[in-house]
């Protein structure tokens, strides 16, 4: 048995997504920058690829560039950029690139999101996570002050928000291929109206020399085709796990003394759990629970596989002797009841035991 | 048995734990990150683990990274600093064998179901004993003296019964990757050694002392050893003169020759027996990781070798052995 609960890590292919893809794992082929007919060919469906995400995210497709993903599309918007700044709950992709450019990195509520009041009148960039990549939270994306430009990493929120509405104030937007069960290494950043872009890749001009390199014709087009049945999918995908999910953490918060979720759970995407055990170590409890089938983490990980104090539950103020025990379960689009019903199985009785053995 | 084998990234523990799984047990690696910061040299760095890892995909273990560093850092390394800041000469790696290997690891391993933990020492546990490995050169049997009997139960040292040459033998047949790797040097959390060193550790310039005379100049009497005879600032010529007592709240470090140096007894502090035992009378006394075994006798505390041996650094383990087996042993006050 496997209980696969690590989607926002990343998420298994769409069908679909593997059907566009496979001709171009195959018989078709061609340089999309080319012109001659198999070039052309190329270009074609790289160009269908790009209506389809314009259409998904609620842009013009001049607006798309293809990145290689989130932490590409992450960096590809703040590099550059005049005085960014963000909240303490962001992603490491745009952490380290806010630091990387002098930034400034602000406090966020105890709920996790960011407050207008917090962004310095200064800011030439504020970038806001649009749903947190360890607990789930949504921001509402704030005003930003006159002549900044706003970006979103809204790498988690595609499968669960309407991002062409939810994102619609951004300038920059950030999506990822791999969460949204298309292929890893693959995504795009919308860029609109007046946000200027350094690239960060320099060669043939590709993208319109915002992202230089010959195109993944493959990854596009899967992608795409994800992109679409994530969103064609959407409102019955959020319905059927916000279920799942509540069945889960209801189950879990009812079985488990000490245990809360971090966050509130009606300001979250409908995929995420995200728990606080009392008097447990998470690398504990996520080794005896990949021994017992179950996929999850804690919160994030570093480069070594080991795990890291998790930046975002100490920026929403969770003691750092809670958080040791923090445990994210994140569902997908193609989570089923049997996942909830294992996890409801082992991680209680996992969490039981290791107390007793403490 | 289902056993959870220490992986350094090293050749002693990729063989420990390709014996073990070739014994039939149940092996899963672990990795552990001890030391924060971004650090790609020393025992947890990036590179290591990368190693440990692509041995235990090779002999298809499963593998684990814990990350133990915030009881690294209370349990050896402010420790480490603390004893400096003395004027003493602490030895991290028997700390973190106390705190870390033998104490948080193996917890954490009986609590996750297994029947006990490896490591790539070179000394032997036998039915509740700890005795000295087969290769004499390579022995660490000094750095493991801390292990009770109820812990080595449940401790298996696998490469203790080779030779360092039939280790590599052994990893290069198997093809590791970690075949000729070199051994460790440095204290894991210093790579960059004495300069790592003289950045944690407070320093305070103070003189060197002869005779009531003051003849020398040291930058930090907190980094200064007993029995140290370089780096004290002395102009040549004299017979060698040794560091014999090192004041750190009079600034003062003390030198003479060899004979002052030498000394027919010891003090330890914090014995620890395998047995649970203090034994009385004749011993084996070992006072460095390589150092010279000198019978000796023990008496409640008291060390008292059969030859002038040179003064044991405050901080220093000694340990007691029996032949070859290990009594236990303690710090030199």
């Amino acid at each position: 048995m496997l209980g696969y609960l690590d989607h926002a890590a990343t998420t298994p292919m769409r069908p679909a997504a593997v059907e566009a893809m496979l001709p171009w794992l195959g018989e078709r082929f061609g340089n999309p920058s080319g012109g001659h007919r198999v070039a052309q060919a190329a270009r074609k469906a790289i160009d269908d690829a790009r209506d389809v995400v314009a259409d998904c995210l609620g842009c013009a497709p001049r607006e798309v560039v293809f990145t290689s993903g989130g932490t590409e599309g992450d960096n590809l918007a703040i590099f550059g950029a005049r005085n960014p700044v963000c909240g303490a709950t962001e992603h490491h992709a745009v952490l380290h690139a806010v630091e990387r450019e002098r930034g400034r990195i602000v406090p966020v509520h105890p709920d996790g999101r960011i407050r207008a009041e917090a962004i310095p009148g200064d800011a030439g960039l504020v970038s806001v996570i649009l749903a947190n990549n360890e607990v789930g939270t949504v921001n509402a994306l704030p005003a930003v002050p006159d002549g900044a430009v706003l970006h979103t990493d809204a790498v988690q929120a595609v499968t669960w928000l309407d991002v062409a509405d939810a994102a619609r104030a951004a300038d920059l937007v950030t999506v990822t291929g791999h969460k949204i069960g298309g292929p890893q290494g693959t995504g795009a950043l919308v860029v609109r109206g007046r946000a200027a872009l350094t690239p960060l890749v320099v060669g043939g001009g590709q993208e319109q020399e915002r992202r230089s390199g010959t195109h993944d014709v493959a990854g596009i087009v899967g992608f795409a085709a994800a992109l679409r049945a994530c969103t064609d999918t959407r409102d019955e995908t959020v319905e059927r796990v916000r279920k799942l999910r509540d069945r889960l953490a209801d189950g879990l918060l009812a079985s488990i003394p000490g245990v809360t979720e971090s966050g509130t759970r009606d300001t979250k995407v409908a995929g995420i759990c995200s728990l606080l055990i009392e008097d447990i170590e998470s690398e504990a409890l996520l080794f005896l629970l990949d021994e017992a089938g179950i996929c999850a983490t804690a919160a994030s990980s570093c480069a070594s596989g080991a795990l890291e104090p998790s930046h975002v539950l100490a920026a929403m103020g969770v003691p750092r002797d809670l958080a040791k025990g923090s445990l994210r379960l994140s569902l997908g689009w193609c989570s089923t009841d049997a996942d909830v019903d294992l996890a409801l199985d082992v991680i209680p009785a996992a969490v039981a035991r290791l107390r007793e053995r403490s | 048995m289902k056993v959870l084998c220490a992986m350094s990234g090293g050749v002693d523990s990729s063989v420990a734990a390709a014996m073990l799984r070739d014994e039939g047990h149940d092996v899963t690696g672990v990795t552990l990150k001890l030391w924060g910061g971004p650090s790609d040299a020393g025992c947890c760095s990036v590179a290591d683990v990368d190693d440990a890892r692509r041995v235990a995909q090779q002999l298809d273990l499963h593998h684990v990274v814990f990350s133990f560093a915030d009881e690294f850092a209370r349990g050896v390394v402010e420790p480490y600093v603390r004893a400096h800041a003395e004027g003493r000469t602490p030895n991290p790696c028997i700390e973190c064998n106390r705190t870390i290997k033998f104490d948080v690891l193996l917890r954490r391993a009986e609590q996750l179901g297994f029947d006990a933990i490896a490591t790539g020492h070179h000394a032997r546990s036998v039915d509740g004993g700890l005795w000295r490995g087969a290769d004499r050169d390579k022995d660490q049997s000094y750095v493991l003296h801390m292990l009770d009997a109820a812990r080595l139960r449940r401790v298996l040292l696998p490469v203790g019964a080779l030779t360092k040459d039939e280790v590599r033998a052994r990893a290069a047949a198997l093809g590791l990757r970690t075949s000729s790797k070199p051994d460790s040097q440095e204290v894991c959390f210093l790579p960059g050694g004495g300069r790592d060193r003289a950045a944690m550790v407070t320093s305070t310039p103070g003189v060197v002392v002869e005779d009531g005379v003051t003849v020398g100049a040291v930058p930090a009497v907190e980094l200064v050893t007993i029995g140290q005879r370089r780096g004290l600032g002395l102009r040549g010529g004299a017979d060698p003169r040794y560091v014999l007592d090192v004041d750190v709240p009079a600034r003062t470090v003390t030198i003479g020759p060899l004979d002052a140096l030498l000394t027919d007894v010891v003090r330890v502090e914090d014995a620890t027996w395998v047995d649970g035992v203090a034994p009385t009378g004749e011993v084996l006394a070992q006072c460095s990781a390589h150092g010279r075994v000198t019978p000796a006798r023990y008496e409640s505390g008291v060390v008292t070798f059969a030859e002038p041996v040179r003064k044991v650094a405050p901080g220093q383990s000694v340990v007691l052995y029996d032949g070859d087996r290990v009594l236990g042993g303690g710090v030199a006050a």
